[in-house]
């Protein structure tokens, strides 16, 4: 050991990266578990193309003419069935609709499924052309299918911000509770150790990880999939840290009080979950009436998934997520300045 | 200067109705080694809290190296050492990087290899935490709190729940501690370890002191320095003052079935008290002599024992 006097700042960061990084399960969670799930993620909703449509004819006299017909449209899976097979497997949503074959043929469809209502345009374009009808004008189709408007590129921005999330409140927050349920934070106060530089290491030890684990992800999203970094570095940069700082902020404010382990677990859990379903993690929350949408924008992480999103996907400058910028200071300066308040030592 | 390390003056501390600390007094001289000698839930970890300026009294005086807590506590801090009841340093931290940590705390340090050396964890300073015993890990903690080269030592029950062995050496490191000057407060409820370590006791109970002294002195005060404790066949009982009949029996006191006789001269006692025996036709079922201590000067004091809390 050296005799010169080391620095407390540095000794308190070194002990939070080397708990985190002596503790496997911990890194398991950090590291490999997003991947894996943007990977899983990623495989089930790839973008395949539209499927055929699977339809049934009703068995009879005509069922293999108009099947026949039927099946010159390549986008159709065409099945023949006895009436009531066909129909049983039309509610079990197996068929998107069923045919019954005539001079003029009848199709029974659920209006309220879109994947019916195609099936239905879609057939009656192949028995109308079938029986003689001619297009009167012809209509070119171009396809495109761009990096950027896909599932996985929804994803990865969302994956990204809960990570930091959960990260930023774990590694804070479960840190804290557990130091003083080891009575650490009481000893330590018996120290001469600065309060202010002990709750620092813990947002210190954090960047340093954060920087691995972002980069982690969206390396990962680009080379597997494709995910386009359209914006600045610095930009992105400066998003996660401050996204970071917020929820650094909120564990340690969910850490304030907390005497147990099983007490800030519960207490994670009420201030993340709802932010999985509302913060558009999964799933865009424009899916959600205008008011639950309102008070979704206002959770830190919808703003910071906004962010991402922007400058990831849209190439958008820190201007223009000035919005979610602000939304995220406010949270973070409002959890840091209530944490210090409550904070209880032993 | 104050000749006094540690001063507490009418110290009151209550935790909604239970009452800790009773108006207790206490002066702890420089360079003493004093103990606080108490059963479980006596005030002494109270006290101690309050002098390491952790808890605020609710009444009282604290002066702590002549100072008060009150607008001193970076400096005084600096000066203290400090082991705290169950404290559980970092499991993942090997014993050197511990060390380091604390020794970053303080303006003044010891080098890490000096206090690892005297406590004599130097072969274990790569090993992590979790993997040390309860000696080694306790004497890690008493490191930690020797790293600033402190005035005034705080030890709060540092070998409870040790070995024999386990406990010498912790008594070895304290002794060390005292030969360069140092002050220390330790809480225990090992009779022997306040026998052999401190030059002073403050025996607690309810809050309050209810003896002060040297050990010696305070096992003089029983008025003999020998305990013959026996236990007899049926319910027949023998007064007390035949027993204080026999010659040399200063005390006489009964606890759960068995007689407890203070005396001065076992040989002299023991023969007597068999013909006593004898001649009034009683079985004696258990018969043990030792020399009185502390626990007997507790015994004496509240009627109840050190260990029952």
């Amino acid at each position: 050991m050296a005799d010169t006097r080391p620095s407390p700042i540095v000794q308190l960061t070194l002990w939070r990266l080397r708990e985190f990084l002596r503790e496997p399960e911990a890194l398991f969670w950090v590291f490999a578990f997003p991947i894996l799930l943007a990977f899983a993620l990623g495989i089930a909703f790839r973008s395949r193309g539209p499927q055929a449509i699977q339809i049934a004819v009703e068995d009879g006299p005509l069922a293999s003419l108009t099947a026949a017909d039927l099946r010159r449209s390549p986008r159709l899976d065409v099945h023949v069935l006895d009436s009531a097979a066909a129909h049983d497997a039309l509610h079990g949503g197996r068929f998107a609709l069923v045919v019954r074959p005539g001079a003029s043929p009848a199709i029974t469809y659920d209006s309220t499924r879109s994947e019916s209502e195609v099936a239905r345009l879609v057939v009656t374009n192949a028995l109308q052309g079938a029986a003689g009808r001619e297009d009167p004008i012809a209509i070119r189709g171009v396809g495109v299918t761009e990096p950027g408007a896909r599932y996985i590129d929804f994803l990865i921005p969302g994956l990204l911000g809960l990570n930091i999330m959960g990260t930023g409140m774990w590694g804070v927050g479960f840190g804290i509770v557990k130091n003083r349920t080891e009575k650490l934070l009481k000893r330590f106060l018996a120290s001469p150790m600065r309060r202010s530089e002990y709750l620092l290491s813990f947002i210190l030890a954090r960047l340093v990880f954060l920087g691995l684990e972002v980069a982690a992800l969206l390396l990962f999203g680009h080379w597997a999939f494709g995910v386009p970094l359209r914006g600045s570095l610095l930009v992105l940069a400066a998003i996660v840290v401050l996204g970071a700082m917020t929820f650094a902020g909120l564990g340690t404010l969910v850490a304030s009080r907390a005497r147990t382990i099983e007490g800030v677990s519960g207490l994670m859990n009420l201030v993340m979950v709802p932010m999985w379903i509302f913060s558009g993690v999964f799933f865009a929350y424009s899916n959600f009436p205008d008011s639950v949408q309102v008070a979704a924008r206002v959770l830190p992480l919808t703003a910071l998934n906004d962010a991402l999103r922007a400058v990831l996907l849209d190439g958008a400058t820190l201007w223009g997520t000035a919005a979610e910028l602000g939304v995220m200071t406010a949270w973070a300066v409002i959890a840091f300045a209530l944490a210090l308040k409550m904070f209880r030592w032993e | 200067m104050s000749d006094f390390a540690l001063v507490c003056e009418g110290l009151v501390k209550c935790y909604g109705d239970v009452t800790a600390v009773a108006g207790l007094d206490l002066q702890v001289r420089r360079g003493e080694c004093f103990g606080m000698l108490g059963p479980n839930g006596a005030g002494k970890t109270t006290t101690i809290e309050v002098l390491q300026g952790l808890l605020e009294p609710d009444a009282g005086r604290v002066e702590v190296l002549g100072l008060s807590w009150k607008g001193h506590a970076a400096e005084l801090r600096q000066r203290l050492g400090s082991q705290l009841q169950e404290t559980r340093l970092p499991n993942k931290l090997t014993v050197e990087e511990v060390v380091r940590l604390f020794r970053s705390f303080y303006r003044r340090a010891r080098s890490g290899e000096s206090v690892l050396a005297e406590v004599g964890l130097v072969e274990k300073r790569r090993s992590w935490v979790s993997k040390l015993s309860g000696g080694q890990r306790q004497r890690l903690a008493v490191a930690c709190a020797l790293v600033s080269e402190p005035e005034v030592l705080f030890l709060d029950e540092p070998t409870t729940g040790l070995d024999p062995q386990s406990r010498r050496q912790v008594w070895e490191i304290v002794q060390q501690f005292r030969r360069r000057g140092g002050t220390v407060l330790i809480t225990t409820h090992y009779m022997e370890e306040a026998q052999r370590l401190c030059d002073r006791v403050a025996i607690i109970d309810q809050g309050k002191v209810i003896a002060l002294g040297a050990p010696a002195e305070l096992i003089a005060s029983l008025g003999a320095e020998h305990v013959v404790e026996f236990s007899v066949g049926d319910g027949a009982t023998i007064g007390d003052e035949i027993y204080l009949g026999l010659p040399g029996v200063e005390a006489v006191s009964r606890d759960a079935g068995s007689v407890r006789l203070t005396a001065s001269r076992v040989h002299v006692v023991v023969p007597r008290l068999m013909h006593l025996l004898q001649d009034r036709g009683l079985e004696l079922h258990t018969l043990t002599t030792h020399h009185a201590t502390l626990e007997d000067v507790f015994l004496a004091l509240t009627g109840r024992h050190l260990r029952d809390g």
